[in-house]
């Protein structure tokens, strides 16, 4: 056993009593979009604004002998067109933290040969829109079809054609991770429940692509570019290494984002074009994915994974052991790495005390369009396969799924997992109480049996997860021996300024509004400090340029984070009220104690200056100061995170890197009906446990919204690629994304155990629904499949595979 | 390429413009009129982001040819909110946070004016069912649903006629 150090951070002392957080406020955002002035990407225009227009590949895996611009730059409107080739010596290649990033080089625009069906090969940028597409058509590209690489399994093969030739291999990473007596555990289990599962790709799908809108300065060499797309401020070098350029040569302005769910995070491919073209035709330059590219050519498909699972237990139902091998289909290139798979490793015992883990990912290679980030980030596939092999070993035994559950929960915190991760606090009896009293557990036990007696087959699903939040970045980087790194502080910050009248703004760095609330969370939290309206609190976003350090959004970090920047920032800005109501009373600075909105002497409260009485003083009247005193009332934070560890050297433990993690039981009851395959909801109860709240019906937004995701995930969204590697799923015709019909309105609870490490004792919650839901809907549509000894393991739970499984199993043809 | 005249009514304002016959309606709106509260989503008529009412009905502008809209009466999101005071629908999204990225908002409001302007007291089933005609990727239409129940019941009561807003 490696020994490792585990230093824990002091424990904060929350608040008793809190005005403005937990309190379901009105968002402060939604007057404008509620009135169709969003402001989004495509509301923006430029005097000179130029359009452009990608062509795609249609063959998932060919050489490109030639390309014949010739009509398509005579034609109407045309300014520029710009081939891979072309682009290759126009720009650098794009940011990749993959392993050996060299032998899989990732271009804005293919160069040789194109890797997936909707890959970019040339660019044209024309007065509009409409003209681009024309001129499109006019590109006259030679392919040479290679055999595609479809099946992940079949990639593996020595004789497999290969993705990327320098590489020498379809596998990109390949490594196995024991923490504990894995063996052992093993050889002492009374029973060993094993499974092969299949999660299929999806993808966010928000209802507004990712586009960029560029500026360049011919003067300085530099860029402006506006992006729904975010997370620039602390990696903004890699961007501008990719447009050949100083860091310190390019702003990057964020725009709000239609949605993102992940699929926005750090989509550096249409800013690159934009940028490029805007250079080349010495206009601005917008590119816009229209609805095939954000299928097609997104670089944000979800995660694509086999299991193979082992899980050692007691003959009681306690697990002591787990095993798991996965292979993930990655796509034509890997631009995060496998921190998917960090990610799954920061909660892979889900809320059990399992003593060991192994675990063994292959990342692999096909000519399909590349994963990136999709809300749950990999973590989300953990809990499904954790719940359905938990499932299995419960009917296997012949356990309650609850009571087996409650055999395994960690009770006591913080508790470390078997991969170094902690997890800071939780109480999931009293969440799992809440979830069955809520979704009327016994209640629907009872309609089951009636209904099976009718030859109706009713299922209850539950589920108990988890819900990592604040990530640190050494989970893109424990993988490798080499090159090592010391622990990433992944900073967020906030600027707060109040003015001459007393009025907060507060600036925040690599955030954009992406429909999560930032505004209202960060106006809840400043109202908190300063006994202010939140309403009346103004929230900027700053660009990268002049951008304190940040990290951005992701990983379920910003209210956290945002919290301790804003706690921060708070705390000097009294600290400089104070001495100057100080002077201003003629008290000593330690007999003042804020309250109501200003400073008073301790216990004459006739003796008191408000903030804005204070903040016109420091503003415009300095010199009634002393010397050292500035003027102004402005106040900076960067907050680091809170709590990471380093890892061990032979990565036995990968110490703390996501410690506050959130918990939630899900009980979706459904109705299968075996004669057609489709799947309906009778009743969903939700209860999440993530710390104390900010706005309780925000995070209920997260839990519905997340969780209408997850339906799409475990009923109804695949990106399908054919054998032949063609994409089939390119429209919402094909994609279906879950309307109105097919979502339930959920039974919501919330369970608050507040961290001990963080400000006010939040921890994150914005993925939601999505973390639990596939999980569990396919939990329950096994009950309900049980008497008919159909158990499935695939995902989603299409109507095609649920008849494949009954059929199978002898019911009907 | 050759263009055609055509004459709008856009949220009460007549506009008489001169378009290609292959311009969308909603590039219409958001490029010569300079309406960006509509928004392009999926681009084939499905996911119902682009929805504005033509002469009281909904259509996806997205699939609609602007010269196809001639002399038509066109509502757009604009015309919903009376200088600073909100529709009663707009009220009630916010209220009941009925979004959350705002970018189907526009037009799934538009489809919600129409719901309530054919029927003033849907029941929420009924409102579930009409409004799986739009895509919300965010909320999950629980509250969208509540908020529309809501609305109904303020432009009932008579605090606000709906269609005084929207003519």
């Amino acid at each position: 056993m490696t020994t490792v150090d585990r230093p824990t951070p002091p424990v904060r002392t929350h608040k008793a009593e809190r005005t403005w957080v937990g309190k379901s406020i009105r968002r402060v955002e939604d007057p404008r979009f509620l009135r169709g002035r969003g402001g989004y990407i495509a509301d923006l225009v430029l005097p000179g604004m130029l359009h452009a227009a990608v062509l795609r590949s249609p063959h998932p895996h060919a050489r490109i002998v030639s390309i014949d611009t010739s009509r398509a730059e005579a034609a109407p409107g045309v300014h520029a067109v710009v081939t891979g080739a072309q682009a290759a010596e126009l720009t650098d290649p794009l940011p990749d933290f993959g392993p050996n990033p060299a032998a899989h080089t990732w271009r804005c625009l293919a160069v040789d040969k194109v890797r997936y069906v909707g890959e970019g090969v040339a660019v044209v940028v024309a007065d509009d829109r409409y003209l681009a597409e024309d001129a499109l058509e006019l590109i006259d590209v030679e392919y040479e079809p290679l055999p595609p690489v479809v099946d992940p399994l079949a990639a593996l093969a020595d004789d497999a054609p290969l993705v990327h030739e320098p590489l020498g291999s379809n596998c990109a990473y390949d490594r196995t991770f024991e923490f504990g007596d894995v063996a052992g555990d093993f050889e002492r289990a009374d029973v060993v429940v094993t499974d092969q599962l299949r999660w299929h790709r999806s993808g966010g799908q928000p209802l507004e692509t990712v586009g960029a809108v560029a500026e360049h300065d011919p003067a300085t060499g530099g860029f402006r570019v506006h992006t729904n797309s975010l997370s620039f401020t602390s990696y903004l070098f890699m961007v501008a290494t990719a447009l050949k350029i100083p860091a310190n040569r390019l702003d990057i302005v964020p725009m709000p984002a239609g949605g993102s769910f992940g699929s926005k995070l750090f989509v550096t491919k249409p800013l690159v074009i934009a940028a490029m073209c805007a250079r080349l035709t010495g206009r601005p330059v917008r590119y816009l994915e229209d609805r095939v590219d954000n299928m097609a050519n997104c670089d944000h498909h979800g995660s694509d994974r086999h299991y193979d699972v082992r899980m050692a237990l007691t003959r009681d139902g306690k697990i002591t052991a787990i095993d798991i091998d996965t292979v993930d289909d990655y796509g034509a290139y890997i631009q995060f790495g496998v921190g998917h798979h960090g990610n799954a490793l920061a909660q892979v015992v889900g809320p059990y005390t399992i003593g060991s883990v192994r675990y063994r990912v292959r990342a692999v290679l096909t000519n399909k369009n590349q994963q990136g980030a999709y809300r749950g980030f990999g973590s989300e596939v953990n809990n499904w396969m954790l719940e359905q092999m938990v499932d299995k070993a419960a009917r296997e035994l012949g356990m309650d799924p609850v009571e087996i559950r409650r055999r395994n929960f960690i009770r006591s915190f913080p508790h470390f997992i078997p991969t170094g991760n902690v997890y800071d606090s939780g109480d999931y009896d009293a969440v799992l109480d809440k979830t069955l009293e809520l979704g009327r557990y016994e209640h629907w036990r009872e309609v089951q049996e009636q209904a099976r007696a009718e030859g109706r087959y009713i299922g209850i699903g539950l589920i108990t997860a988890q819900e990592r939040s604040v990530f640190s970045a050494t989970e893109f980087w424990f993988w490798f021996d080499e090159p090592g790194a010391p622990v990433t502080s992944m900073p967020e910050s906030v600027t707060l300024k109040v003015d001459a009248t007393g009025a907060i703004t507060a600036t925040l760095y690599s955030c954009a509004f992406w429909g999560n609330s930032p505004e209202t969370m960060v106006a809840q939290l400043v109202a908190e400090e300063f006994d202010c309206d939140p309403h009346d609190v103004s929230v900027v976003y700053q660009s990268s340029k002049n951008g304190l350090p940040a990290t951005g959004p992701g990983g379920s970090r910003t209210t956290v984070m945002l919290a301790g920047a804003v706690e921060g920032a708070s705390a000097k800005i009294k600290e400089k009220a104070r001495r100057a109501a100080a002077h201003l009373l003629e008290a000593d600075p330690d007999d003042l104690e804020w309250r109501d909105g200003g400073f008073e002497v301790r216990g004459v409260p006739e003796k008191r200056k408000t903030l804005s009485e204070i903040a016109i003083m420091l503003h415009l009247f300095k010199h009634s100061f002393d010397e050292d005193v500035e003027s102004g009332l402005e106040e900076s934070k960067v907050f680091d995170h809170p709590y990471t560890t380093m890892p061990s050297a032979d990565r036995k433990d990968l110490g703390v890197f996501y410690p506050f993690m959130g918990h939630a039981c899900h009980l979706p009851v459904v109705e299968v009906d075996v004669e057609t395959g489709v799947v309906t909801f009778l009743d969903y109860a939700a209860v999440h446990d993530c710390g104390t709240l900010v706005n309780p019906r925000s995070l209920a937004g997260h839990i519905q919204g997340g969780t209408a995701q997850g339906i799409g995930t475990a009923l109804y969204e695949e990106f399908v690629y054919g054998p032949d590697g063609q994409l089939q799923t390119t429209s919402y015709l094909d994609y279906p994304i879950p309307t109105s019909l097919e979502v339930p309105e959920l039974k919501i609870g919330h369970v608050e155990t507040p961290s001990p490490w963080t400000p006010h004792g939040i921890k994150g919650g914005g993925e939601g629904g999505r973390m639990m839901a596939p999980a569990a809907i396919n939990a329950a549509v096994n009950d309900a499949l049980a008497p008919l000894g159909v158990r499935i393991t695939e995902l989603p739970l299409t109507p095609d595979r649920i008849r494949a499984a009954l059929r199978a199993a002898g019911h009907g043809s | 390429m050759s263009t055609r005249e055509i004459t709008l009514t856009v949220n009460g304002r007549r506009t008489t413009l001169s378009v290609e016959p292959r311009k969308l309606l909603v590039d219409v709106l958001r490029e010569d009129l300079g309406l960006v509260g509509t928004h392009i989503g999926c681009e084939h008529g499905v996911c119902g982001t682009c929805t504005v009412l033509r002469d009281g009905r909904s259509i996806r502008s997205c699939t609609t040819f602007a010269v196809q809209a001639d002399g038509a009466d066109i509502r757009t999101v604009e015309g919903l909110a009376q200088g600073p005071e909100l529709h009663p629908l707009q009220e009630a999204f916010w209220e009941k946070q009925g979004l959350q990225c705002g970018y189907c908002t526009p037009g799934m409001l538009m489809r919600c004016v129409e719901i309530l302007e054919r029927d003033p007291d849907p029941t929420p089933q009924s409102v579930r069912e009409q409004i799986a005609s739009n895509l919300c990727r965010c909320t999950g239409y629980a509250t969208i649903t509540e908020a529309v129940c809501a609305a109904a019941e303020v432009m009932r009561s008579g605090a606000r006629a709906g269609t005084e807003v929207a003519s």
